[in-house]
């Protein structure tokens, strides 16, 4: 059989292809030539054939069937095989294959061989792949070399242990010994290791740290080698541009920040050495600025004096100045590290920082941004501001989302007036509106709300900004919501700040009708569009133009602009009398929480977030405290009576709706137009809305009392504890009746004083059946975060024999268990 | 150091040595990604980038990449010193190294590297020692490489392997260190 081609033969000849095709040929035309080779066991050309077969992996070919010819050629004793073979295993086999633990017995056959290059191979493969098994079952041998005086094997051994102890940690302390003296060797590779081994030893282990610290007294041994380093004389064999082996520096740089971290005296006595490195690396070249980088990380993260901090802070201002672009980029991201602890220091660089946002490249141009908005206070914000929106403008889309966030945040915290606020709001939206995230738009409508004053002006720029340009979704949202609560503002032409334009109602409307034909407007924008227009009804006259739009989107395939425009139309129809209250403006409203997760309130399907995230905060005291509150009675709709009311100007009629989803009320459409109905998110509000008592057992230990016995009523409390808010008291009341006649129509209603919180669910009925055949069921839940006593008064009406009666009485004998 | 990868322009792999324990298929991914995203860099942005969750350091030289992947408190800078160190010692060992010399000679690339590096961390700081160590090996491969060739009978046997060697086949012959190992 003729002798194998040779592995540059192979190579070349590969290399001739001109195909993918004629590649792939080839490949397998030498494979199958090296499996047959394999299968006869040559000793003489396996080296040769794995040789091959690895450059054939590296071009991505398979050759998991040279594995074991690896192994083979770890064994034998030819050094040629071994350096083949430990470069196939590192190449080819891994930790998953149970192939890899066969190599272990022959690795510890070299760990001991009499020649050092061959030791040198185990080493270096152990050191590299070993699989925790291996470095178990070969931790003595490298901990054994790790003494030896052979630097070259020492060294090796050093960074084996490395991994042995990233592999197998509870291995560390079997080093320690060893680690006694090595910082006292002259040959820097040892010295090297060394360090590096150290390095990883007190970051695993805080107890290693400590021991280093205090009993082997690293410091002072470190910093002698360093002031060596950096006073002795040129030499040759460890010089990079002028600085002596800048490798090890760099190195024990970074030993001494693990061992200065949160330890005065530490830090105390690398003071000095940390000074003369900053103030006398030479500048010019790549490597100097390596070694000043990694100062600058130490002197950060230690309990270094503050002229020590100043003066690594403004080696970074130096570094912002660099040419090089690798340079000031590393500059970038310490400072945004540090911004926070030296704030005052970094603001001196401010103005390199913001130039910092017009370099080309992009990591750069990211981190300047980060950093400026880090930066931002109320001294600067209106310049800063000023170059935030310019960069806004010319940035590439993949930061557009984030600056634009950044720059609400910034002007949410420093704005120094409302109107400058509007203006970059309206400056975002119309130059980078698409890219504004989503939760913008809630938080821009609340703020818009707040500034009272500026609600003319804010709805005239609106809507110039609406008739150049619709496409960009947010915008438009924010414009629809704002000229369907200020559409009057609008027209009437009041605005202050700027010249108020001449716009009548029906350029408006067709405006907002645009919209909702636009291909150009999500379902979303739709939804407002539809519902500001329906705003309007009650702040323009042209009423009927309104009433067509919503009455043709009733039988609109978009599901949810079909119930909006149905519930409208409802509105129009049969509770037109409540028209003007619900859709009144918006009151002002407070923040509840800012960018978190928004509760959604289920409102009948009604899901603009919007318009939930600004129900005011539950901070909010019920005004009617004593009084007992208008409800809609029973009816159709589950009462589910809000005792806690929002700041609203007297409601005229004050007739609540149920806004809240008990979806399974067969009751006819509720309108529940939540923009102008604002209720009090109570946090249980959400959750389980049935007509079923909650809880049918009564708490551990809560004894049931008698509210109420007049007449032949009885009204008997029974409470739970809610499991998911300890603050929350579940009383469920049963109403009996001992008298002979049913008492028909009953109603229940409650009402708490101030500082707590009511919500009564459906009742089981309306009927309480004579002579205790039955009662009626209702859950009331009380929220009373204060724990305070809990008191109530209850108004009972029904009809008795024909005749209504009515009754009031106050509830004062809680068990005290029930408000704790 | 997790891994480094050489690659060309056309994004040929050329080396790579990998740190941390990963399935092949997971690698040729990692590879394929990365180098898409490095060959997409215009030559004058800045030798870092963020991908995944580690730190990418790459430089070009002529028409290869050189690519490394720090951890996070790992020093870029000196990564750049470390590339740096690493094409030094090629160029000496080859003689003003090229592309084609990596790709005729890759396992004396990955020797070199090697010798410079164990486990992602430098373990000589010193050029003259490594190259001096690998002088050694190279020397070692030879004699193993001869004596093999003349142990079994001492015959011809061994004009068919060594490209070096001619017909006399002496232990005192003067060996020549050549690059052309396992040809």
């Amino acid at each position: 059989m003729p002798a194998p081609i040779r592995l540059r033969e192979l190579i070349r000849t590969i290399r001739t292809a001109r195909t993918q095709a004629e590649e792939r040929e080839m490949i397998q035309k030498e494979c199958a030539a090296i499996r047959s080779s394999f299968r006869e066991e040559d000793n003489t050309y396996r080296c040769r054939n794995v040789a091959k077969l690895l450059y054939m992996h590296m071009l991505g070919y398979p050759a998991h069937f040279g594995q074991l010819e690896c192994l083979k050629l770890i064994a034998s004793q030819k050094f040629t095989d071994k350096r083949i073979g430990y470069l196939g295993a590192m190449l080819l086999l891994d930790e998953r294959q149970d192939v890899h633990l066969l190599m272990t017995n022959c690795i510890k056959n070299d760990l001991n061989h009499s020649t050092q290059y061959v030791q040198g191979l185990a080493l270096c493969t152990l050191g590299c792949m070993g699989s925790s098994e291996m470095c178990r079952d070969l931790a003595g041998e490298v901990e054994k070399l790790l003494k030896t005086s052979n630097s070259y094997l020492r060294k090796k051994a050093a960074l084996c242990a490395v991994h042995v102890i990233r592999k197998v940690p509870e291995l560390m302390e079997m080093f320690l010994p060893a680690t006694k003296n090595l910082l006292s060797e002259k040959n820097h590779g040892v010295l090297h290791t060394s360090v590096v081994l150290l390095t990883e030893m007190c970051e695993r282990s805080p107890d290693m740290l400590t021991h280093f610290r205090k009993n082997e007294k690293l410091v002072p041994q470190l910093v002698r080698i360093l002031k060596n380093l950096i006073m002795s004389g040129y030499s040759p064999e460890h010089d990079v541009s002028g600085i002596s082996d800048p490798f090890l520096q760099v190195r024990i740089l970074r030993l001494l920040r693990i061992l200065g971290k949160s330890d005065d005296d530490s830090s105390e006595a690398m003071n000095d050495i940390l000074a003369q490195v900053a103030t006398n690396t030479e500048t010019s070249k790549n490597v100097g600025n390596a070694i000043l980088y990694e100062t600058v990380l130490t002197i950060m993260d230690i309990k270094s004096e503050s002229g020590l901090r100043v003066l690594a802070i403004n080696i970074l201002g130096r570094f912002l100045l660099n040419n090089d672009k690798n340079i000031r980029y590393v500059a970038l991201t310490s400072l945004l590290k540090t911004v926070q602890t030296d704030h005052n220091a970094v603001q001196r660089h401010r103005s390199t920082i913001v130039d910092c946002l017009k370099d080309l490249d992009v990591s750069i141009k990211r981190r300047a941004m980060e950093l400026s908005f880090a930066l931002v206070n109320g001294n600067n914000i209106r310049g800063m501001m000023k170059e935030l929106l310019y960069f806004l403008d010319s940035c590439d889309p993949e930061f557009k989302a984030d600056c634009a966030s950044g720059v609400f945040l910034a002007a949410e915290k420093y704005a120094p007036s409302k109107r400058w606020h509007i203006d970059t709001i309206m400056r975002v939206l119309t130059t980078a509106g698409s890219y504004v995230r989503d939760d913008s738009v809630p938080n821009l409508i609340q703020l818009i709300t707040n500034s009272v004053e500026m609600h003319a002006y804010t709805v005239q720029r609106l809507y110039k900004a609406l008739l150049d340009d619709i496409s960009q979704q947010p915008l438009v949202q924010v414009a629809s919501w704002c000229i369907g609560e200020y559409g009057d503002l609008l027209v009437s032409g009041q605005c202050e700040e700027e010249e108020p334009i001449q716009v009548t109602e029906d350029e408006v409307l067709d405006v907002l009708e645009g919209l909702l034909v636009s291909n150009l407007s999500t379902p979303v924008t739709r939804g407002y569009s539809l519902t500001a227009i329906m705003k309007l009804s009650t702040r323009f006259s042209s009423v009927n133009r309104i009433k067509k739009v919503v009455s043709i989107y009733g039988s609109s395939i978009d599901v949810e602009l079909q119930q909006r425009a149905v519930e409208y139309n409802a509105l129009f129809k049969k509770y037109d009398h409540m028209r003007p209250a619900l859709l009144e403006r918006m009151p002002i409203m407070e923040k509840t929480a800012t960018n978190g997760p928004t509760e959604i309130v289920q409102t009948n399907g009604e899901t603009e977030s919007s318009d939930s995230k600004h129900m005011p905060s539950i901070a909010q005291p019920a005004n009617q405290a004593n009084d007992l509150l208008d409800l809609l009675g029973g009816h159709d709709v589950g009462p589910v009576i809000q005792t806690a009311l929002p700041t609203k100007p007297a409601s005229a009629g004050g007739e609540l709706l149920d806004l809240l989803g008990d979806l399974s009320l067969s009751g006819g459409p509720a309108p529940s137009p939540t923009p102008s109905v604002t209720i009090s998110q109570p946090p249980f509000l959400l959750d389980g809305l049935s007509s079923q008592p909650l809880f049918n057992d009564t708490a551990a230990g809560i004894p049931p009392m008698t509210a109420y016995n007049k007449n032949g009523l009885k009204i008997e409390f029974t409470f739970e504890r809610s499991n998911p808010n300890p603050n929350i008291s579940v009383i469920t009341i049963h109403a009996s009746n001992t008298t002979e006649a049913d008492m028909t129509d009953f109603v229940f209603q409650a009402a708490v004083p101030k500082t707590f919180q009511l919500q009564l669910l459906s009742p089981s009925s309306n009927v309480v059946p004579a002579l205790n055949q039955g009662n009626i069921t209702q859950v009331i839940r009380v929220l009373n975060p204060q724990k305070q006593q809990l008191r109530m008064r209850i108004k009972l009406t029904y009809t008795y024999k024909g005749a209504p009666v009515q009754d009031l009485a106050e509830v004062n004998n809680f068990p005290p268990q029930s408000w704790q | 150091m997790q891994f480094m990868l050489l690659f060309s322009r056309q994004g040929k792999l050329r080396l790579q040595k990998w740190y941390v324990p990963l399935s092949d298929k997971e690698k040729k991914k990692i590879t394929r990604e990365l180098v898409q995203t490095v060959l997409a860099r215009k030559p004058k942005m800045c030798s870092f980038l963020e991908w995944r969750d580690l730190k990418i350091v790459y430089k070009r030289y002529a028409s290869l990449y050189f690519c490394c992947a720090i951890e996070d408190q790992d020093n870029e800078l000196i990564t750049l010193e470390i590339i740096h160190r690493y094409v030094e010692l090629l160029d000496k060992y080859f003689g003003s190294v090229c592309e084609l010399d990596i790709i005729f000679n890759f396992e004396k690339a990955y020797f070199i590297l090697d010798e410079f590096l164990l486990g992602g961390e430098a373990q000589e700081t010193s050029k003259k020692n490594v190259l001096k160590a690998i002088e050694q090996a190279d020397l070692l491969q030879e004699v193993s490489h001869h004596e093999a060739c003349i142990a079994p009978s001492g015959n011809a046997f061994l004009t068919q392997h060594s490209s070096f060697l001619i017909h006399e086949p002496t232990l005192n012959s003067h060996i020549l260190i050549t690059r052309n190992m396992c040809s």
